[in-house]
């Protein structure tokens, strides 16, 4: 694995990268557990990303520091001790300071342990870089994750209890849509907040129209991130119609058959 | 249709076309609707009309709408009206009416035209509006406060008001209840489930057309005989299970909701397979559930599972043995 200082690896980059470009729950749509799960009210949600952020930057910042030590073949038993160290000093921290919190969020604290986001940052990004762009990843998708789960709350919480961190919004003769509050509207929510953010990406890509971003790579105009190229093989919809790869045109031959 | 045009008529198959159309069809569904609209109205007052109009302005909006958006109308082929209406009739009349609108623009935005519109929509999108009203507001769709219709002592005629059970709660409560009301339909309920007369009215509107067989509702209905005279824990008893079969959205949604195009099985064989299974879900929903109804929750899990029920009763095509293999090698 190659460690070159590039543009990618600046700071601010890095933050820039885990909040709005690669954003782990709207864009890479890991850590769907906790997303889905905890994401009751603003507070929770915002609770739970800022507990994963911390674990993430520390996590993000030991593996890097240990990558030269940590032999490759047993590298994933590694990184899991190292984060569940994290993760039980922040809900004993939790327990002890914030002990409504950690109710709120019971056992999906524990399970932070295997959360995709921070066990995938540690093998794709923090055990190849330095310590200072690895401290800053982590940060930048424990922010992101964090921004996601509160939004997700917010609008949970707002639409399914009529309140916001809390407070009372909504007018006295509002009815909360309780299935807000339950499972199924966490996926909705989810849903409509990811359509949201790629509707913006869109636009914002067309605007720019074919530029090459900051870190060299091609930018594929109107493509939604992590489109591979192969309509068949992947299963984000919607993007076909750009008619790029599918062509799905319809002559229409003769209006009389109609 | 200009001279040009007809020169060259070159088209893939089918060559072959009736003169069925989508409209059409949805058309003859809103006409075996009105019975059971017309007795819901007549049974429940004024409320009622505005119930059922608010819906199916906010079904046929919202399609309207989304087809400005994506520079595609497909109002034209009435299925929004049917939706609005389906889902108006399964509502119980007190729900206020911007609950009625929210049913109608969840039915149609996210359980049809998100999937790709008509025919994509791999759940009833007038049952998934009613499901999403039952897990949202429980206790206003639980509210059957309602109007009876009823001559006054001086022959005036008048809605008064009345609270309470639906026959079907009474029934699993243990009292007895007046089978002959329910058949005619002068019950609480929601506001198109009441009349078993008016809805097997429209029914065989439907069933004379062609539009419908009987294969779903009567394997549906069938086996949910039986399952509620084997565990409804009054026996074979006539009038308990006519009661049972007048009662609640059975009639309702077998006939006009279970036989939606796009959300049955194709197969003759899966058709009665889906029957059986919807039946077998309502009584135990009815019967173990804590609620007394489950005709919505029956067929929505029966919708789910009909792309398995079509992998398993796919038939074989000819001159293949079964598992598509050629008797040929």
């Amino acid at each position: 694995m190659s460690e070159r200082q590039s543009r990618a690896d600046r700071p601010a980059e890095r933050l820039y990268n885990g909040l709005i470009k690669e954003n782990p729950t709207f864009v890479l749509a890991l850590g769907m557990c906790p997303t889905l799960a905890v994401t009751t009210s603003a507070i929770n949600g915002l609770g739970m990303g800022l507990t994963t952020t911390a674990v993430l930057i520390l996590s993000n910042l030991i593996i890097s520091l240990l990558r030269k030590v940590i032999p490759s073949r047993v590298r994933i038993p590694a990184f899991i001790v190292i984060i569940a160290s994290f993760v039980t000093m922040a809900e004993l921290l939790l327990e002890a300071y914030i002990p409504s919190l950690n109710k709120a969020l019971g056992v999906y604290i524990p399970l932070i342990v295997v959360n995709c986001i921070i066990l995938g940052r540690a093998e794709s990004y923090a055990y190849s870089h330095s310590a200072i762009p690895a401290f800053f990843d982590g940060m930048g998708m424990g922010l992101g994750f964090s921004f996601a789960l509160t939004c997700i709350g917010a609008v949970r919480e707002l639409l399914g209890a009529g309140s916001l961190f809390g407070f009372e919004l909504m007018p006295e003769s509002f009815t909360p849509i309780s299935i807000f509050g339950l499972a199924p509207g966490a996926f909705f929510v989810l849903a409509g907040l990811t359509a949201a953010q790629n509707a913006l990406r869109n636009r914002k890509s067309k605007k720019s129209g074919g530029k090459h971003s900051a870190d060299g790579t091609p930018d594929h105009g109107e493509l939604p991130a992590g489109c591979k190229q192969d309509c068949t093989a992947c299963g984000v919809s919607g993007c076909s119609s750009h008619g790029k790869f599918y062509d799905d045109t319809v002559i229409e031959l003769d209006a009389e058959d109609k | 249709m200009s001279e040009d045009k007809r020169r060259l008529r070159v088209s893939s198959n089918p060559h072959i076309r009736s003169h069925v159309t989508t409209s059409g069809i949805f058309f003859a569904v809103i006409v075996a609707l009105l019975p059971a609209a017309g007795y819901g109205i007549y049974n429940f007052g004024p409320r009622a009309i505005a119930v059922i109009l608010v819906t199916i302005a906010s079904t046929v909006l919202t399609e309207f709408l989304f087809g400005l958006c994506r520079k595609k109308t497909t109002i034209t082929d009435l299925s929004a009206v049917v939706t609005g209406l389906l889902l108006a009739l399964n509502l119980p009349v007190e729900l206020p009416l911007w609950m009625a609108a929210l049913g109608g623009v969840f039915a149609i935005l996210v359980a049809k035209l998100l999937f790709g519109g008509l025919g994509q929509n791999f759940m009833n999108p007038a049952l998934a509006g009613r499901c999403f009203l039952l897990i949202s507001f429980p206790k206003q769709m639980a509210d059957f406060t309602t109007r009876g219709a009823s001559f006054g002592t001086n022959g005036a005629f008048t809605w008064d008001a009345y609270t309470g059970a639906t026959p079907l709660a009474a029934l699993k409560a243990g009292e007895s209840v007046n089978v002959m009301d329910m058949i005619v339909g002068r019950t609480g309920g929601c506001i198109g489930e009441t009349s078993m007369i008016a809805i097997v009215l429209g029914a065989c509107i439907l069933l004379l057309l062609g539009i419908i067989d009987l294969r779903i509702p009567g394997s549906y209905i069938v086996s949910f005989v039986i399952f509620a005279g084997l565990f409804g824990g009054r026996g074979f008893d006539p009038a308990y299970l006519s009661a049972q079969l007048a009662g609640g959205g059975l009639m309702l949604g077998a006939f006009f909701m279970a036989t939606d195009y796009v959300t049955r099985p194709i197969t003759a064989k899966g058709q009665y397979l889906y029957g059986i299974f919807l039946g077998l879900m309502t009584g135990i929903f009815r019967f173990f559930g804590p609620g007394a109804e489950g005709v919505s929750y029956a067929i929505i899990l029966g919708n789910l599972l009909v792309p398995l029920i079509d992998k398993v009763t796919k038939p074989t095509a000819f001159g293949y043995k079964r598992g598509g293999k050629s008797h040929e090698k």
